[in-house]
């Protein structure tokens, strides 16, 4: 058989992979224009954030709530690079100073502050897109984990520095944009990311780094590392007193959610065009996790089209009746947590999964082999 | 920065800043009362703590109106009835989210949190559709306009005055009831052990309810509290939970007077350094420092003793 499962990979998890990967690089650009491709483009984005999640909350019990803050740094450091690159002094010569970006002549700045200089350079820039959030995140880590905070008061704090970056940044206008954001980001390395053309060749790229997430996801699930965070979510003491370090395991996967976020936010800035604080604080934090929770939360697959499912539903909903919108969210929540803990994931492996074994098994039977039928049996425990 | 304020001044600038953190601190003290029950005791997060608490205020804005058209000769009182509703009122919501949210939900308190978030958002759009989406404010009563002179420059605003008033009343209300009261007793009891608290003969699921909604109802009052010096709109709430959270878990959760010490400590720093710099800046340092604490010593000021 062509998708034949190995230790990382069952077969299930491969036709997940397939399915998932048809829909985002066949169904999607054959069936839309470029407008609502790039729109899919920027739900897919937010799927970054849900896969980490699902390492972190799903696999290793650990809820953040300011997931925002990873998504906001990688696309804050990314778009400081395309507006360096936008505010060039010819195509800023009407300003009173030319040559630094539009908000900070606004706030009566006339030079560049000293820790925007490095993102002139677009390698320092994209390592900053991954490794400032990763930095970040491991400073928490290490504050907490290794002091034994987890469960809600992690999530607690977490919220309250999504709060804290949120209004420092709306704080600090001349600095960060204030409330506005970056925005008129335009080109990168002189290539215009504003044209249909970039706009559907960013959405291929996003479309493969997703996958490369994916994978390294999966790897991470299935290795002995995976094992000993499902473990330590169950039973933290018990993995302890086995002689593991519980709070290495913790910080790692904390990191790798927020490098996956960090991806996400990059990628957010280059298709949609600016950033703000308004992806950054609790609000959009929570979103986040909700996309997760739709999703499943053990389910990285599952989060893909949690995120998409829910971004749909929002802009859907919220444009005809801007009323209901919130009363579906919250109704949402509620139901996700009471009725479905294991989000649409749970869903299918409970009702679908085990009707198209009985037809797998059926035409298993008619061929003979009894071979596909037992790979099958063993992705379905 | 304090070379162009005389001595006088200066003192008068922080007795100013030190009444307004005073009034902040009330309503941090409100806010977190509510809270330390729930949260402290019952280890539930209420993420829709801020929307009871809207929704106290709301039930004072509507009594303060009948009065105002029915009977406008008992004005001067209405507030007293109106903390009354809004107590009953906020409690009878509280319990019956306990009744058919929360109680599914004790063993997995992530879970309430998310949940009491969808909560959060469906009471805004409720609120949003039935007051509108703007802040209404109430009419203070005569006697609590105006203010105080203590010195020629020193003014104390008297609804000031009257909300700190309210919150050394309501807190030594929750510590009567929470530590002088039997009901106090089984709550302690069920939080510390539940199954043994049930074998003595508790009743387990009517004290978690109770609690709930007493809760709730101290939410109620406070936001009832919160209209006499500011207005409401539907996502006022949302505006103070974080605060409120940090506040309960940096005074030490299951401490009443680790909350009331933490609220003294975060309003006092943000009023003073308000003046200094400007206000968002006074927030980010006053919650970084709070955050930075609780790293270091992350079961908050006051910690009760506990083997882990």
């Amino acid at each position: 058989m062509l998708l034949k499962g190995n230790r990382f990979f069952s077969t299930g998890d491969l036709v997940a992979f397939a399915i998932l990967a048809v829909l985002i690089f066949v169904i999607l650009p054959v069936g839309l224009d470029t407008f609502r491709l790039n729109l899919f483009g920027k739900y897919l984005t937010y799927a970054f954030v849900a896969i980490g999640l699902v390492l972190c909350w799903g696999a290793g019990g650990i809820l953040s709530l300011g997931q925002g803050v990873f998504f906001g740094l990688g696309g804050y450091c990314m778009a400081m690079f395309l507006k360096l690159e936008a505010s060039s002094p010819e195509a800023t010569k009407i300003q009173s100073t030319p040559g630094i970006p539009d908000f900070m002549d606004w706030n009566q700045i006339t030079q560049i502050p000293l820790w925007w200089e490095p993102f002139h350079s677009l390698t320092f820039s994209l390592f900053a897109v991954i490794l400032i959030p990763v930095a970040f995140a491991f400073i928490i880590g290490v504050a907490m984990f290794r002091r034994r905070v987890g469960g809600v008061y992690f999530a607690i704090i977490t919220q309250a520095i999504a709060a804290i970056l949120t209004i420092l940044i709306i704080g600090q206008q001349g600095y960060t944009g204030g409330v506005n954001g970056i925005t008129d980001l335009r080109t990168l390395k002189g290539w215009d990311i504003r044209t249909d053309d970039a706009k559907v060749l960013l959405y291929f790229v996003n479309g493969g780094l997703l996958f490369v997430c994916l994978f390294i996801a999966q790897l991470i699930r299935k290795s002995k590392l995976g094992r000993i965070l499902i473990a330590m979510r169950d039973q933290e003491d018990r993995v302890r007193f086995s002689g593991y370090d519980v709070a290495n395991f913790k910080i790692f996967v904390f990191c790798a959610g927020a490098a996956f976020a960090a991806v996400g936010g990059a990628m957010f800035t280059l298709q949609v065009g600016f950033m703000s604080p308004s992806f950054v604080g609790i609000v959009p934090s929570i979103e986040m996790v909700i996309f997760c929770a739709v999703g499943g939360r053990l389910s990285i697959i599952g989060a893909v089209y949690g995120a998409l499912l829910v971004n749909l539903a929002k802009t859907t909903f919220s444009e005809l009746f801007p009323e209901l919108w919130l009363l579906g969210l919250g109704a949402v929540f509620i139901a996700v947590v009471l009725a479905f803990p294991n989000g649409l994931a749970g869903l299918y492996k409970d009702h679908v999964e085990p009707r198209l074994l009985v037809i797998f098994k059926r035409k298993a039977g008619d061929d003979s082999s009894t071979e596909d039928f037992d790979a099958i049996k063993t992705a379905a425990e | 920065m304090f070379a162009e304020y005389s001595m006088g001044e200066l003192g008068a600038i922080f007795a100013m800043q030190g009444f307004a953190g005073l009034i902040l601190f009330s309503v941090f003290v409100l806010m977190a009362l509510g809270l330390a029950i729930i949260f402290g005791q019952m280890g539930v997060i209420n993420m829709a703590h801020g929307e009871f608490m809207i929704l106290g205020a709301y039930v004072t804005y509507l009594t303060s109106n009948l009065f105002a058209t029915y009977i406008p000769s008992l004005f001067s009182i209405y507030f007293f009835l109106a903390m009354i509703l809004a107590f009953f009122v906020t409690a009878a919501l509280g319990m019956l989210v306990e009744w058919s949210m929360i109680r599914h939900l004790y063993k997995r308190p992530l879970d309430t949190l998310l949940a009491t978030w969808g909560l959060s958002l469906i009471l805004q759009q409720v609120y949003r559709s039935v007051f509108g989406a703007r802040e209404v404010g109430v009419t203070i009563p005569e006697w609590m306009m105006g203010s105080l002179p203590l010195t020629d420059m020193i003014e104390i605003p008297i609804n000031g005055i009257f909300v700190m008033v309210l919150a050394v009343g309501i807190s030594t209300a929750v510590y009567i009831m929470m530590f002088r009261s039997s009901w106090g007793k089984q709550v302690r009891a069920v939080t510390q052990n539940r199954v043994m608290a049930g074998a003595v003969g508790i009743n387990t699921e009517r004290t978690d309810r109770l609690t709930f909604g007493i809760g709730c109802g101290v939410a109620g009052v406070a936001g009832s509290a919160f209209t006499m010096i500011g207005s409401t709109g539907p996502t006022a709430g949302q505006l103070y939970i974080v605060d409120t959270f940090l506040v309960v878990v940096f005074g030490g959760a299951a401490s009443l007077l680790g909350t009331i010490a933490s609220a003294f400590s975060i309003s006092q720093a943000q009023s003073i350094m308000e003046f200094f710099l400007s206000g968002s800046m006074a927030k980010v340092l006053t919650l970084l420092t709070v955050v930075g604490i609780l790293m270091l010593r992350p079961q908050g000021l006051f910690a009760l003793k506990l083997r882990k």
